[in-house]
């Protein structure tokens, strides 16, 4: 194929910078959260993001790669051009990485996830046809950007009121707290692990019967659980501390949780977003190295999913970092008992999602969240004006990602296309 | 900088500034102690100096409350209903005016009170300010409240709190009907004009507990859901 190395190039360089977007913005609302619970430090949630983001990445970005590589468009299409499939990859990486851009200096609160997929069904209509469009499956996406928040939202309503009902309306709070938390932690490493094991390891080349995935999430499960119990037991407990707000120690306790549940949510939302970055990636990738077969399902290259990673956590380190920051010093009200309860929900709808291969918004997921938490009488005050704005951003990413991918398209056709 | 999503859905809580309220609210009215032992000593120089003081203390008092309502837009979702909030919020500031008219009447007309009611004025002072006290104590109990869910044992504490408030404002009922008797036995020696406003600053300092039960009781409503 003719340019081909030009293309590989360009579409890691492209995949590069939208991966370095996704890490510059959509981790600092996924660890924000750790941050403003004051469970974590700053300097701490840099470094959990950085491992987990990329372990997420890396063990369970796969499916949803697989979905934006090649779920959304029927490449048979294009069977007889490959070429307008790799233009049109490039085209929406860029439309997607600029948009994003433009956006956040705009100040924005615009999803990657909603950008890339428009940037690809608008590159799809244009170069390949409205029927080389899979509606089927882009309809059912669009369906879990309104079924996430949901999910996430009842979790965390349930998780909330189990949290008041268990520790905070007990009459030893603190005690229970000691009880109840390491439970707690189990559910978190119990569910992140199993929902990686079943979805996400294929692709690594590790196939584990149901037995050998329940057991061996069991075993993480426990292992969270005892550095939950280890790090609970050399906590140091200040009753007088509780005489101004009662439940200081207890929150104490949850600050170990939220710990758990910060990294859950760094995996998680690495397995989800990364695919944003790498999956247009991967697919030229593949057809490049096929020599033009785009129907030919050849596994994900690894390097791919840690040139993702890797991007992520450069944009986490360079930018990421002062987001977090601002998010954290703004959600004081986010105690560690509260924000447990809304990570913990948005990890796990993420990490579902992510199994399921569908490319879903971390960022509504974990709005929908924080509303849960609310609706159980949990927070002070939250501000519904957000709803509306999460269906701004809907009806102006989708067409302006639609939009600048067709541009590209047509700029990229236009240079490469032999006259 | 993109202002996140997430940090945008967090609104300003009204708990810290319902509280704050009712602090600076329940500072106006402890100043009626040494005021009245002013007046009692017909030290005048003092009694206007404290009047001023809770005339600013009062002041304070409806500044934060502006503030507050000023910051509870429609779109907020809050674990109370933004109405009943409002009405503590009246409530408490009601407390605080109370006490500032108590304090102008008495000092605008040099009010004397015979040496024979001293004691128990005083000890009905007293006794409305413990309401305002223990009103201040209750809502205190609200970030702790919206911590639990409104549920469980922090509920039991609460509810407690406000049987206390209501016995508080039961006792100032009673030195009331006392204080009463004992003036109706003194009036006839008094100069007429003077015994109406004893009589009205009586019944102001009865206000004053049972505005102050009344901030308990709007709370309760927000339990009560």
């Amino acid at each position: 194929m003719d340019f081909g190395s030009t293309y590989i190039v360009l579409a890691c360089v492209f995949g590069l910078f939208m991966a370095w977007g996704v890490g510059a913005n959509d981790v600092a609302n996924a660890m924000g959260t750790s941050v403003g619970s004051g469970a974590v430090t700053i300097k701490q949630a840099v470094i959990i993001a950085a491992i987990f983001e990329f372990a997420g990445a890396f063990l369970a970005g796969g499916q949803v790669t697989a979905t934006i590589r090649q779920g959304m468009i029927d490449a048979q299409l294009a069977a007889g051009n490959p070429e307008l499939l790799i233009w049109g990859m490039l085209a929406s990486l860029l439309a997607a990485a600029i948009w994003l851009f433009i956006a956040s200096r705009l100040g924005w609160p615009v999803s990657t996830t909603h950008s890339i997929v428009g940037a690809i069904v608008g590159f799809a209509i244009v170069g390949l046809g409205v029927e080389a469009v899979q509606w089927g499956k882009v309809g059912s996406i669009a369906m879990s950007w309104v079924v996430s928040p949901l999910m996430a939202g009842s979790i965390a309503f349930a998780l909330f009121i189990s949290v008041q009902r268990l520790i905070l309306a007990a009459d030893n709070p603190l005690q229970n707290a000691k009880r109840y938390v390491p439970v707690y932690m189990f559910i978190v490493g119990f569910i992140i692990a199993l929902v990686t094991l079943f979805k996400g390891l294929q692709h690594v080349g590790i196939n584990l019967t149901s037995t050998q995935n329940y057991g061996l999430a069991a075993i993480v499960g426990l292992a969270v659980m005892l550095v939950g119990i280890v790090l609970i037991k050399r906590l140091k407990f200040d009753p007088k501390a509780d005489r101004e707000f009662h439940f200081a120690n207890v929150e104490k306790v949850f600050g170990i949780l939220m710990i758990a549940t910060a990294c859950a949510m760094a995996f998680a939302h690495g397995s989800n977003d990364v695919a944003n970055a790498i999956g247009p990636l991967a697919a030229v990738v593949g057809i490049v190295e096929s020599g033009g077969h785009v129907t030919q399902k050849s596994a994900l290259p690894v390097w791919v999913l840690i040139l993702g990673g890797a991007g992520i956590v450069i944009g986490l380190l360079t930018y990421g970092q002062r987001v977090i920051a601002t998010i954290g010093t703004g959600i004081t009200q986010l105690t560690p008992s509260r924000g447990f309860a809304a990570t913990l929900a948005a990890a796990s709808t993420v990490v579902l999602a992510s199994g399921t291969g569908l490319p879903i918004s971390t960022t509504h997921t974990l709005v929908g969240a924080i509303l849960g938490v609310g609706l159980a009488r949990g927070i002070a005050a939250l501000n519904l004006k957000v709803i509306r704005a999460i269906f701004m951003s809907w009806i102006i990413t989708l067409p302006a990602g639609a939009i600048l991918s067709i541009v590209f398209f047509l700029l990229l056709k236009a240079w490469f296309e032999p006259a | 900088m993109a202002p996140s999503m997430i940090s945008s859905l967090f609104g300003r809580s009204p708990v810290k500034p319902l509280q704050n309220h009712m602090h600076a609210a329940h500072q106006c009215v402890m100043q009626l102690i040494p005021f009245f032992d002013a007046v009692l000593a017909k030290d005048w120089d003092k009694v206007s100096r404290l009047q001023k003081e809770i005339s600013d203390l009062e002041n304070q008092a409806d500044k934060l409350k502006r503030e507050l309502r000023l910051q509870l837009p429609n779109s907020l979702l809050m674990p109370v209903s933004r109405r009943d909030l409002l009405e503590v919020l009246a409530m408490q500031d009601k407390v605080a005016n109370k006490a500032k008219d108590i304090a102008g009447l008495i000092t605008g007309r040099k009010m004397r009170f015979p040496a024979a009611i001293a004691g128990t004025l005083k000890q009905y002072i007293q006794r409305s300010v413990d309401a305002s006290k223990q009103a201040c104590d209750t809502i205190d109990e609200f970030d702790e409240l919206v911590e639990t869910g409104f549920s469980g044992k922090e509920l039991k504490i609460v509810e407690t709190m406000i049987n206390t408030l209501d016995e508080i404002e039961g006792d100032t009922d009673n030195i009331q009907i006392q204080i009463r008797a004992e003036i109706y036995k003194l009036e006839k020696e008094l100069p007429p004009i003077d015994v109406i406003f004893i009589y009205k600053i009586i019944d102001w300092i009865g206000e004053l507990a049972d505005r102050a039960q009344r901030v308990g009781s709007r709370l309760e409503l927000m339990l009560a859901r």
